[in-house]
């Protein structure tokens, strides 16, 4: 199945409208049952099983963690946590449509701010986009933080 | 105008008295740390902190990185203890040695990275003055320029600052950067059995540093940190979102459903008061504890056969079953170094200032044994130790919380009550119930006895 980029597009542009919006439930239906969310800690870092992550959730981590955002004895969140995705036009990849995969990279700035501290980040996003009967689902969300191996401060959201 | 600037110095001149308050004074220093509360000082106070540097964190065995971070000549790891920048490495001999990392022309650090290879030479950037990898000086530019000065006359002439005393136990390499103070075996005694015990869970009884590091930035005091390991009474609380919502996620699952790890690993963060009482909790002589004496949040993890197997053929069955069984939650090995030898991750404590430390989190393959426990490592240390973990976003924010706290006006102590007992403060060894607040009581004898002595 063939698709035009500008659906890719519009699914990445949303995905971190959700994000922005704390509309966290619908954001984790985008998932794939086999989906992952990855943030690695090092440049080129191969892997994230055998390798230190600052995050690799299956379905069931990123439940975990959007359900405890709902909690009121979630003392981090009080206040809570405000994120921000600017987004730079998401470039197609790669396409299989034979496979009905595909990839995106998209260029970010990343803003989180808590009371009166904000942080700043630049990333990369790379979106393994996958078609299913019900539309495109995530396989792999990647985002390489520019800083990822630097001395980090908690960071609560979803980047 | 003149009497604003007049205003200014004699505030500056307060303020100078103000940070003065404790270097000079033992008796002010000591009256800090009574035996079952201690000062908001000890915490938030710039002058202490400074004190800390030059007396706690110089006189004493302080963790500096792993022998296997190091595997050829000339490889080292760059740290920071005590406000000093050291380059660990290995020498062309073999042995590993650590140097000041500080030019001894005019002071440059000579590698900036946090770990490299030098070959079989240091080189300044800046003017290349050339050192060994023990540190003695090989090559200056022009030497000539110095014939009849009295360079030869100083220490410069001989070559980099070494750090003397320098101990390596199963890999772990500490550093004492006073010359002279309390002897490595002395100073830690048998609180070393949990660094054995990381080691003997490897079937050939040796360990490697692997996968990265995990750099998590607290703004908060160093010390709230290293008495949060072996704080057993905070779990259940602070961490009822993140373990309490694991707990809940599985609650109506078919109990035949094989529990996936990171729920195995989440979910006993959530248990109850006696849980965490009948862990029990050691403390030894010079701030030294470890909780889980009996048992501990990682005892119900599912087996892993193949390793276990691993572990009886290099070992033998009863040897296997007892390195097994000690499941100990963290050890402290006061004040630089926590270790869970159950899960094979360590977390460095590298203080910055009074209220801000940053906490290093590393993670070990035991060789010899089988990927899946290294998996189950990094799971864990990404879980727990990350700045993206739910359980550190929760007890950092009790910690700043803490930090901000103590501002307030009127109460000025921090309790440590706790099952307090008078016999305890001259006893070397002690082992009590889990919750009891001992293990800072004892890390507060060891404080003051080191910060007092000038």
């Amino acid at each position: 199945m063939s698709l035009p980029a500008q659906e890719l597009i519009g699914f990445v542009l949303r995905e971190a409208r959700l994000l922005d919006e704390r509309r966290f439930d619908e954001w984790y239906e985008l998932f794939a049952e086999d989906g992952h969310y990855w943030v690695p800690a090092s440049p080129h870092q191969p892997d994230p099983l055998n390798h230190n992550s600052l995050a690799y959730e299956d379905r069931l981590l990123l439940k975990l963690r959007i359900e405890r955002l709902k909690s009121p004895l979630a003392y981090s969140q009080r206040p809570a946590s405000r994120g921000h995705h600017l987004l730079q036009t998401p470039e197609v990849e790669r396409s299989d449509p034979a496979r009905g995969e595909h990839l995106t990279r998209t260029q970010l700035i990343y803003t989180e701010t808590r009371g009166d501290d904000s942080q700043r980040y630049a990333a990369t996003a790379w979106h393994t986009l996958v078609a299913t009967p019900a539309g495109l689902r995530i396989r792999l969300k990647r985002v390489d933080l520019l800083n990822c191996d630097a001395a980090l401060p908690s960071i609560q959201l979803f980047l | 105008m003149q009497g604003c600037g007049l205003r200014l110095t004699a505030n500056a001149k307060h303020r100078m008295e103000e940070m003065s308050r404790y270097r000079n004074d033992g008796e002010a220093l000591a009256r800090l740390v009574e035996a079952d509360r201690v000062h908001r000082d000890v915490y938030t106070d710039p002058e202490i902190f400074q004190l800390e540097m030059e007396r706690l964190w110089r006189r004493t065995w302080v963790y500096a990185g792993h022998a296997s971070q190091l595997p050829n000549p000339g490889d080292f790891i760059t740290v920071e203890i005590a406000q000093n920048p050291l380059i660990v490495i290995r020498h062309t001999d073999g042995s590993v040695r650590v140097l000041k990392n500080r030019c001894a022309h005019k002071g440059s650090k000579l590698v900036g990275e946090p770990a490299g290879n030098a070959g079989k030479l240091l080189r300044c950037p800046y003017h290349a003055w050339a050192y060994r990898t023990d540190g003695s000086l090989m090559n200056i530019p022009l030497r000539q320029g110095y014939e009849g000065t009295r360079l030869q006359e100083t220490a410069a002439s001989r070559g980099l600052d070494v750090v003397p005393n320098v101990e390596l136990y199963r890999g772990f390499i500490f550093v004492r950067l006073a010359g002279e103070g309390i002897g490595f075996r002395e100073y830690f005694g048998d609180s070393l059995s949990s660094i054995d015990n990381l080691a003997d869970r490897s079937p050939e009884g040796e360990l490697e540093i692997t996968g990265g590091c995990l750099r998590y930035l607290h703004n908060c005091n160093w010390k709230m940190f290293v008495e949060n390991l072996n704080d057993t009474m905070h779990p259940m609380i602070a961490h009822a979102s993140s373990a309490g919502t694991a707990k809940r996620l599985w609650a109506d699952k078919p109990p035949e459903l094989p529990k996936p790890m990171a729920i195995e690993q989440y979910v006993p963060f959530a248990s109850d008061y006696k849980f965490f009482d009948d862990m029990g909790v050691r403390v030894y002589a010079h701030g030294h504890s470890f909780s889980g004496v009996n048992f501990s949040i990682h005892s119900s993890y599912s087996a892993i056969p193949e390793y276990e197997q691993s572990l009886q053929r290099a070992y033998g069955p009863e040897r296997a079953r007892q390195i097994l069984g000690t499941v100990r939650h963290n050890t402290v090995y006061y004040p630089s170094l926590t270790i869970k030898g159950a899960i094979q991750s360590i977390r460095v404590a590298r203080p910055l200032a009074a209220d801000r430390t940053l906490i290093e989190s590393w993670t070990f393959r035991l060789k010899g044994a089988p990927e899946r426990l290294l998996q189950r490592t990094i799971m864990y240390n990404r879980l727990i130790n990350s700045p993206m973990s739910v359980v550190g976003h929760d007890d950092l924010h009790c910690y700043r919380s803490i930090q901000e706290g103590l501002a307030a006006s009127g109460n000025e102590w921090v309790s440590l009550h706790r099952n307090f007992d008078p016999s305890e403060a001259g006893t070397a060894e002690r082992t009590t119930n889990g919750t009891s607040e001992i293990s800072m009581r004892n890390q507060f004898r060891a404080w003051r006895e080191f910060m007092a002595a000038r």
